[in-house]
C-alpha cells in the first residue's frame, strides 16, 4: 500500500506537469485549430530561462524568493517568446491552409531545438537548487519532497488562476468568443490578433512554469527535453479533448499516473519498464478508437 | 517582415559557411601513405549527452598527440588530428565515420567512448579496412566486429565482475539490484555479467529495472526497488541519468550504497547529483590520486593544458593516440594492415592506465580500480585494485589479504615490485594510500 500511494504520487507529481503544458496545447488549439508542436520547446526554452535567471541573478542560499523570482521571470521571458513565435511565424501564414502553419510549427520547433544546441550545446546542465528540498513522509514509508510539493501547489495555483482569467475576465470573455467563432468574434469588434497573441503568452508561461518546476524537481536540463515531455502532453491534451481545459488537467493526471503504474509494477506481469512511453500513446490510440472527441471534448461536426 | 527573414538566413548561413571553412583548413593537407602529416581521426559525442565523455577523449588524444609532435613526431611525421561531433548517437557515429574515412583520408580512427556508438561505428572502419582503436567501450561486442577493430581499456565482463566482487567481499552485500539504462549497449552487457558474478559469489539479484537514456522521472523504478530493500543498487549507466537517480534514490529515502561503472566519470556527475552522491562506489580504469609518477606527470600536463582534472576517459584517450603512434613507429608507416598488425601486436606498453598488452580478441588484460564518491570534494577516492583471474598481482599483494594494512616496508617492497615485476602500477597506489586493502581475483 505504501508502495502504491508513492507510486501514486510520483506518477501525479510528473502529471501535473504534463498537465500544465497540456494547457498550452489545448489553448491554442481551442482558438486556432492549430496543434503548435513547438510548444514543448517553449517547456525547454522555460527551464534555460530560469536557469539564466537563476544562475546570473541569483547566486546565493536556496530562498523560497529566488524561486518565485526565477519563475515568474522565466515565465515572462517564456510568454514573451511564446508571442515572437506567433507573430513572426505563425501570423504571417495564418491565412493559407491549416496544414501550412501546422508544417511551420514542426519547422518551428526543430528551429528552437538546434538553435538552443547551437546556443547552449547539448551537453545537460544541472539547475540550482532554489529551495531546500526536504523530504516529509505522509503515509507509511511514502515520502513527498518539497519540490514535488511546490509541483502540486504552483500548479493547481496556475490551473485556478487560468479558470479564472478565461470566465471572469473580459479579455477570457474574448478568448471564448474567438474560440467558438473567430470570424464573429472579428465582426463584434474583438482584437482577434490580440487575443490569438495572449493566448500564446499564457500557454507559454504555463508551459515555462512546468520547465522551471520539473528543473527543481530533477535538475538535469538540455535542449532536446521538450521532444518527450511535449508530445506526452499533445497526448494528454488529446486525450482529455482537445480544446477543453478542464480535460487536459485530467489527461495530464491520467497519463502521469498511468505511465508510473506501468513501470512500478509493470515488471511483474512482462511488460518491461522501458515501455513507460509507449503506454501514453497506446492510451492515445485506445482513447481515438473509443472516443474520438476525447474524455471531456465534445464531438463537433465540422462546418462545410 | 521577409527582409527580416532574410537578414537572419544570410547571418546564419555566413556562420555555417565560416565554420566550414574552418573544418576545411584542417584538411588540407593529402592524406594517405604520402610522407607528409599523418591524418588520425578521433570522433566523440561532444555535444550530446554524455558530451564530457566526448571532450575528455578529445583532451586526451589531443595532449598525447602535442606531446609526440613536439619530440619530433612519429618516424619524423607530424601527426594532425580531424576531430568529428557524433552528439552521441549511434547514426551520426556511422556518417561521420564515413566522412573521416572517405573525405579526410584518416589512416587510424580513435573513438568512440559509448559502446553503443563504437558498434555503430566499427563496422565502417573494418569494411575500408582503416584501424580502429576505441579508447573506452568496454562493451565485448565491439572487437568483435573485426580484426581492425581494438582497444586500450577491459571489457565488461570483467568490469561487471569487479563490482560484483567488491559488493560481496568489501560491502558483504547479499542482496542487490540492478537499475539498467535499456538503451546501451554497456549497461545491458555490464547488468549480465554484474549478475552472473553476483550469483556465483553467492549473492541474490532481487530485481531488475531499467529505463531508457534521456528519461528523466526514475522514481518509478526506484519505489518499486525499495520495496525490496536490497543491500546495494548496481546502476550500469552514464553519468547524466546517474546523478538524477541517485539524487531521486535518496529523496525517497534509500540510503544504501549505489554502485557503477566508468560510465559515471565525469565532472558533470557532481553537478547533478550532489550530496546525494555519497555512499557510492564505481569501477574505473584508473585512480588521478595514484602517486605513480607517470600518472602525475600526466596528471600535471593535463590539468596545466586543460585546466581541469583528468578522467578516467581522458587518461584512456591519451594511451590510445600513444599505442597508436607506437604502433605507427613499429610498422614503419600507415599501410593499413601493417599498422592493424603492429597495433594488435601491442604488448607491455606502459601506459597512464596501466600496462597495455592486447590478447587474442584485441582487448587489454588490466586491472580494474574501485573507487569511492567523494561529493564534497567532487572527487573519486581510491577503494582498492581488483585483477583479472589470470593476471598475477604483485608479489606482495598476492600474499596478502583483503586486509592488508601495510606498513613501510610493504609499500617500498610494492613499489620495487611493480617496477620490476613490470606488473600494474596501481598495486604501488593501493600500497601507498595507506588505507586501502588489495585483493586479489585469484585469490
Amino acid at each position: 500500500m505504501d508502495t502504491f500511494v508513492q507510486q501514486l504520487i510520483n506518477g501525479l507529481t510528473i502529471g501535473s506537469i504534463y498537465a500544465l503544458i497540456a494547457l498550452g496545447y489545448t489553448m491554442v488549439y481551442g482558438i486556432l485549430r492549430l496543434i503548435n508542436f513547438a510548444h514543448g520547446d517553449i517547456y525547454m526554452v522555460g527551464a534555460y530561462a530560469g536557469f539564466l535567471l537563476a544562475t546570473l541573478v541569483f547566486n546565493s542560499e536556496p530562498s523560497i524568493f529566488a524561486f518565485v523570482i526565477v519563475l515568474l521571470g522565466s515565465m515572462a521571458i517564456a510568454a514573451a517568446i511564446g508571442m515572437a513565435i506567433e507573430r513572426f511565424a505563425y501570423r504571417p501564414v495564418r491565412k493559407y491552409s491549416r496544414m501550412t502553419t501546422l508544417i511551420t510549427a514542426i519547422g518551428m520547433s526543430l528551429f528552437i531545438e538546434y538553435l538552443f544546441v547551437f546556443i547552449f550545446s547539448g551537453t545537460p546542465r544541472s539547475f540550482p537548487q532554489l529551495i531546500q528540498n526536504d523530504n516529509y513522509t505522509i503515509f507509511g514509508s511514502a515520502t513527498i519532497s518539497a519540490s514535488q510539493m511546490l509541483i502540486f501547489a504552483v500548479s493547481i495555483l496556475l490551473m485556478i488562476t487560468l479558470q479564472y482569467i478565461i470566465f471572469k475576465t473580459k479579455i477570457g470573455k474574448a478568448m471564448r468568443a474567438v474560440s467558438f467563432n473567430i470570424n464573429s468574434a472579428k465582426l463584434m469588434g474583438i482584437n482577434t490578433d490580440f487575443v490569438i497573441a495572449f493566448t500564446f503568452a499564457i500557454g507559454s508561461a504555463l508551459a515555462a512554469a512546468g520547465g522551471v518546476l520539473t528543473a527543481q524537481y530533477n535538475p538535469k536540463i538540455e535542449p532536446l527535453m521538450g521532444i518527450i515531455i511535449g508530445l506526452k502532453a499533445f497526448v494528454a491534451a488529446v486525450l482529455g479533448g482537445i480544446g477543453n481545459i478542464p480535460g487536459a488537467v485530467l489527461g495530464g493526471l491520467l497519463i502521469g499516473a498511468a505511465e508510473t503504474l506501468v513501470v512500478g509494477y509493470g515488471n511483474s506481469i512482462g511488460i518491461p519498464s522501458t515501455y513507460r512511453d509507449a503506454v501514453a500513446f497506446a492510451i492515445l490510440i485506445l482513447v481515438l478508437l473509443i472516443r474520438p472527441a476525447g474524455l471531456l471534448g465534445t464531438n463537433v461536426q465540422e462546418k462545410v | 517582415m521577409k527582409n527580416f527573414f532574410l537578414a537572419v538566413i544570410l547571418v546564419f548561413s555566413t556562420l555555417f559557411s565560416s565554420a566550414c571553412v574552418d573544418k576545411g583548413a584542417n584538411t588540407t593537407t593529402t592524406g594517405g601513405d604520402t610522407g607528409g602529416d599523418i591524418k588520425v581521426g578521433v570522433y566523440g559525442d561532444l555535444t550530446g549527452g554524455t558530451a564530457s565523455f566526448g571532450q575528455s577523449t578529445k583532451n586526451g588524444v589531443q595532449l598525447a598527440v602535442d606531446e609526440i609532435n613536439a619530440a619530433g613526431g612519429v618516424n619524423g611525421r607530424k601527426i594532425t588530428l580531424v576531430i568529428e561531433d557524433d552528439q552521441g548517437q549511434p547514426q551520426q557515429a556511422t556518417t561521420v565515420v564515413q566522412k573521416l574515412i572517405n573525405q579526410d583520408k584518416v589512416v587510424a580512427l580513435l573513438g568512440e567512448v559509448a559502446s553503443t556508438n563504437s558498434l555503430a561505428a566499427a563496422p565502417v572502419a573494418q569494411a575500408a579496412k582503416i584501424p580502429m582503436i576505441t579508447p573506452s567501450s568496454t562493451n565485448p561486442q565491439v572487437t568483435e566486429r573485426g580484426d581492425y577493430i581494438s582497444r586500450v581499456c577491459f571489457i565488461d565482463p570483467f568490469q561487471g565482475s569487479v563490482m560484483a566482487k567488491f559488493a560481496t567481499n568489501t560491502l558483504k552485500a547479499k542482496t542487490a539490484a540492478v537499475l539498467g539504462d535499456n538503451s546501451s549497449d554497456y549497461s545491458k552487457g555490464l547488468t549480465q555479467f554484474f549478475e552472473q558474478e553476483f550469483v556465483k559469489l553467492g549473492g541474490r539479484v532481487i530485481t531488475k529495472q531499467t529505463y531508457a537514456q534521456k528519461d528523466q522521472d526514475f522514481k518509478a523504478q526506484l519505489t518499486a526497488i525499495r520495496q525490496q530493500n536490497p543491500d546495494v543498487i548496481y546502476i550500469p549507466g552514464y553519468y547524466g541519468e546517474v546523478g538524477i537517480i541517485a539524487r531521486q534514490a535518496r529523496e525517497l529515502g534509500m540510503n544504501m550504497p549505489l554502485l557503477g561503472g566508468d560510465g559515471w566519470d565525469s565532472p558533470d556527475l557532481w553537478k547533478l547529483g550532489g550530496a546525494s552522491l555519497k555512499n557510492s562506489y564505481i569501477s574505473n580504469h584508473y585512480s588521478a590520486d595514484n602517486p605513480a609518477p607517470e600518472i602525475q606527470n600526466f596528471v600535471k600536463a593535463y590539468n596545466a593544458k586543460f585546466n581541469v582534472a583528468p578522467d578516467s576517459l581522458a587518461a584512456l584517450a591519451y594511451d590510445a593516440a600513444k599505442v597508436l603512434a607506437d604502433a605507427i613507429k613499429r610498422a614503419g608507416g600507415t599501410d593499413s594492415a601493417k599498422l592493424k598488425d603492429a597495433i594488435n601486436a601491442t604488448k607491455d606498453f606502459k601506459g597512464v592506465t596501466g600496462i597495455i598488452t592486447l590478447d587474442a580478441n584485441r582487448n587489454a588484460v588490466k586491472s580494474a580500480v574501485v573507487l569511492e564518491t567523494d561529493p564534497s570534494a567532487s572527487k573519486f577516492n581510491f577503494k582498492e585494485t581488483i585483477y583479472p583471474e589470470g593476471m598475477s598481482a604483485p608479489a606482495d599483494a598476492t600474499s596478502n589479504t583483503n586486509t592488508m594494512m601495510n606498513s613501510n616496508t610493504m609499500s617500498n617492497a610494492g613499489m620495487t615490485n611493480s617496477n620490476s615485476m613490470n606488473s600494474n602500477m596501481m598495486n604501488s597506489n593501493a600500497t601507498n594510500l595507506n588505507t586501502n586493502s588489495t585483493m586479489n581475483a585469484n585469490r
